[in-house]
């Protein structure tokens, strides 16, 4: 009786120290297909570290945001782990409200991070983020609808061939549009594809010295071009449509082509979603032989808040979620063509990717070709290809953008709005202390 | 004639009664509607028959389990809902029985707490929320849906005691009845209805919280609002998926109201309207 009681005290004592021990680590995360399989697969992390609980909130991007930086700013502490993008990252760093990421691992391989990505991550040479998945924008396009047209889509497109291609495929009778493009306001909507654009057209946010640039010629250019294409050759209404409307109405036959996120060819070119899956082809975001394209760069990442408790926990996590060995662990249960892309050079390498995903080297020459730390063609003080990594970026790029879209839908003229894009930009950075 | 006028009269108003109960219905059938759609046939444009599939009700449970939120939720607004009445109760009898010059005052200024937008105070609630160990508790949230829904409580129990008649408290003082078995022996059971039409739209208040509720919660606390919410993606097919989790989330207080619709009508046009 006494040895039994012994033992089962001796078992329960056990029982409390482990639990003791366990350590519970809670990641915030948004929802998209990638994300949702790491939840599927966490298995794997949890058996090789019985320690370590996983708690998943997952959240719309907007709350998601809103959520994360207050409990970051105010030192909440509810997050262990949580999934930001390339705008968050630099500033976020600059406050000392992330921890660097230097104990991944030995056989993490930082190297094989992709360039332009590890950059738009990184603040004074330290990597504050990993990428979980990486994408960039370029041109999907109907091969059938060009052919007819007879025209032949190069590789590395000008802006006036996406005109000349779009005025030749829209076809009003029979519902489809040469081109279709973000209208809807937002500074991660419309205003991602405008600044990604006026980058091609040699526009830039600001000067050196913070002064706001609408006013000068090379915004006026990009402005007038995306007006003037969207009224001959867009949708009905595009200045309310954002990804998800033109991803519909893409996948239904009824654009020619299609300039947004690389990570859009997996849902196009997917049969069971799309009526136009073995029609369409990519090629890279356009340009006007300035030397920039008008592409983007984004990567949802994860990061370590300064405020956790438990740091070493969250980057064995961290290590797991963006290694080698979670693409091939995805890769062996759900085929090649479900990998988290854009964020390993040693992917784009593999031969049975490149033959599992057919849009791969556009992918990869669409990052290659966006650099975050020098996005225009002329000089710029921030960091950032379809935003500026300041603070004061959400509000101000959805003000622009709201502009922009109403001069979309012809609410206002294309200088009007540029003009007022001016002073709200004036007035923003002299309230930010920029201008001094 | 005349009769037949004011048959015709009827079916004018109940045909006008069906098509704004429709309208404003609509919403929620057409949710129920999507979450039985495929996520292609949910972006297809406007369709009222769907193909019948269940697939975006078993991904979401398979998802999220639903069982936690909505637990979390019948905690939270049942909690609340108690606590709000237990305060209540008694200021409404002061402010209804023994009215001073101020008592109007008061009313308003109590009501003008919601007129502030709720964002405007998330910074100095999460702070105090931090600093006591609240966030993601969930007898912090019940706390905080008891405030923001108090003052409507007040005004609601305010109006019904109001039409119940002083001199019937008199006579129980009169027979010797103290404070306490006034208000519990005299005064409640004349005001149930009132109390239980203000439990029942403060439970569908608290319920619907989408705000304060994701804000202050990660998992432990999180209700059905935070189910929802981790459906919706910038990014992606999802609208038959967040279909099918507003319509379970929906499901439980729709059938409560359904139920209790008598007293939520009676209740809610009882003080108003005369």
């Amino acid at each position: 009786m006494k040895l039994r009681t012994l033992t089962l005290g001796l078992l329960s004592a056990s029982a409390l120290a482990f639990a003791a021990h366990a350590e519970s680590i809670t990641i915030a995360t948004v929802n998209n297909g990638d994300m949702v399989r790491m939840q599927k697969l966490t298995d794997d992390f949890t058996k090789a570290n019985p320690d370590i609980q996983l708690n998943w909130v997952t959240l719309e991007e907007n709350v998601l945001r809103e959520r994360v930086t207050t409990d970051i700013a105010t030192k909440g502490g509810q997050y262990d782990v949580m999934t930001i993008g390339t705008y968050e990252v630099p500033i976020w760093a600059k406050q000392n409200w992330l921890l660097p990421l230097d104990k991944l691992g030995a056989d993490y391989d930082v190297k094989d991070i992709i360039p332009a990505i590890a950059g738009g991550l990184s603040v004074d040479g330290k990597l504050y983020a990993a990428p979980f998945y990486g994408e960039s924008s370029f041109v999907m396009y109907r091969k059938d609808l060009m052919e007819k047209a007879g025209l032949k889509m190069p590789d590395a497109p000008t802006w006036d061939f996406i005109k000349q291609a779009a005025d030749k495929m829209t076809d009003r009778a029979n519902g489809v549009n040469g081109v279709c493009l973000r209208g809807k306001a937002g500074w991660g909507e419309n205003m991602a594809f405008l600044t990604a654009m006026s980058n091609s057209f040699g526009a830039r946010w600001f000067d050196e010295n913070w002064k706001p640039q609408f006013d000068q010629p090379e915004w006026k250019k990009t402005l007038q071009f995306y007006v003037d294409l969207m009224k001959a050759d867009g949708p009905e209404g595009a200045s309310s449509n954002g990804f998800n409307e033109n991803l519909a109405l893409f996948q239904q036959g009824k654009c020619g082509m299609w300039i947004d996120a690389t990570v859009a060819a997996s849902f196009v070119s997917d049969p069971k979603a799309s009526k136009v899956a073995d029609k369409v082809g990519y090629a890279l975001a356009p340009d006007n032989g300035l030397g920039k394209r008008g592409n983007w760069l984004w990567a949802w990442s994860l990061a370590i808040p300064a405020g956790t408790q438990k740091a070493d926990a969250a980057e064995k996590f961290v290590s797991w979620a963006t290694s080698k060995h979670y693409i091939e662990l995805v890769a062996s249960k759900e085929g090649w063509a479900n990998v988290p892309p854009g964020t390993r050079s040693s992917l784009y390498a593999n031969p049975e990717y490149q033959k599992a995903a057919p849009f791969a080297k556009m992918t990869l020459d669409s990052i290659n070709a966006a650099d975050p730390t020098h996005p225009t063609v002329k000089p710029v003080p921030y960091v950032g290809v379809q935003f500026v990594a300041i603070p004061e970026f959400q509000g101000l790029g959805t003000t622009v953008g709201q502009l922009f879209s109403a001069a979309l839908a012809g609410q206002s003229s294309v200088d009007d709005a540029l003009k007022q894009a001016q002073d709200a930009a004036t007035a923003a950075m002299t309230e930010g202390g920029y201008i001094k | 004639m005349a009769r037949a006028v004011t048959t015709q009269h009827k079916t004018i108003a109940t045909a006008a009664a069906w098509i704004v109960a429709l309208l404003i219905f609509f919403p929620i059938l057409y949710t129920i509607i999507t979450s039985f759609k495929s996520e292609q046939e949910a972006i297809q444009g406007f369709a009222l028959i769907p193909s019948g599939t269940m697939e975006s009700y078993a991904e979401v449970q398979a998802q999220s389990g639903y069982f936690k939120f909505f637990l979390n939720s019948v905690i939270l607004s049942v909690g609340s809902t108690l606590l709000a009445i237990l305060i209540s109760v008694p200021a409404a009898w002061s402010m209804a029985f023994s009215p001073t010059k101020r008592t109007k005052d008061i009313l308003m200024w109590m009501l003008s707490t919601k007129m502030m937008p709720a964002v405007a105070v998330l910074f100095p609630i999460y702070l105090i929320f931090r600093d006591s160990g609240l966030l993601d508790s969930r007898i912090g949230l019940t706390v905080m849906l008891m405030l923001i829904n108090l003052p409507i409580v007040v005004w609601m129990l305010y109006t019904y005691f109001r039409e119940i008649p002083g001199e019937i408290l008199e006579a129980a003082r009169m027979d010797g009845a103290s404070l306490w078995n006034e208000i519990i022996y005299v005064l409640t059971p004349m005001a149930v209805p009132g109390i239980a039409s203000t439990m029942l739209l403060n439970i569908i208040l608290a319920w619907n919280e989408a705000f304060w509720t994701i804000r202050l919660t990660t998992t432990n606390a999180a209700p059905l609002t935070a189910f929802i919410s981790s459906f919706s993606s910038p990014q992606g097919l999802f609208w038959a998926k967040l279909s099918a989790a507003s319509t379970l989330a929906i499901a439980p207080i729709l059938i409560m109201g359904w139920f209790s619709q008598k007293q939520l009508v009676r209740g809610l046009t009882f003080g108003a309207v005369k």
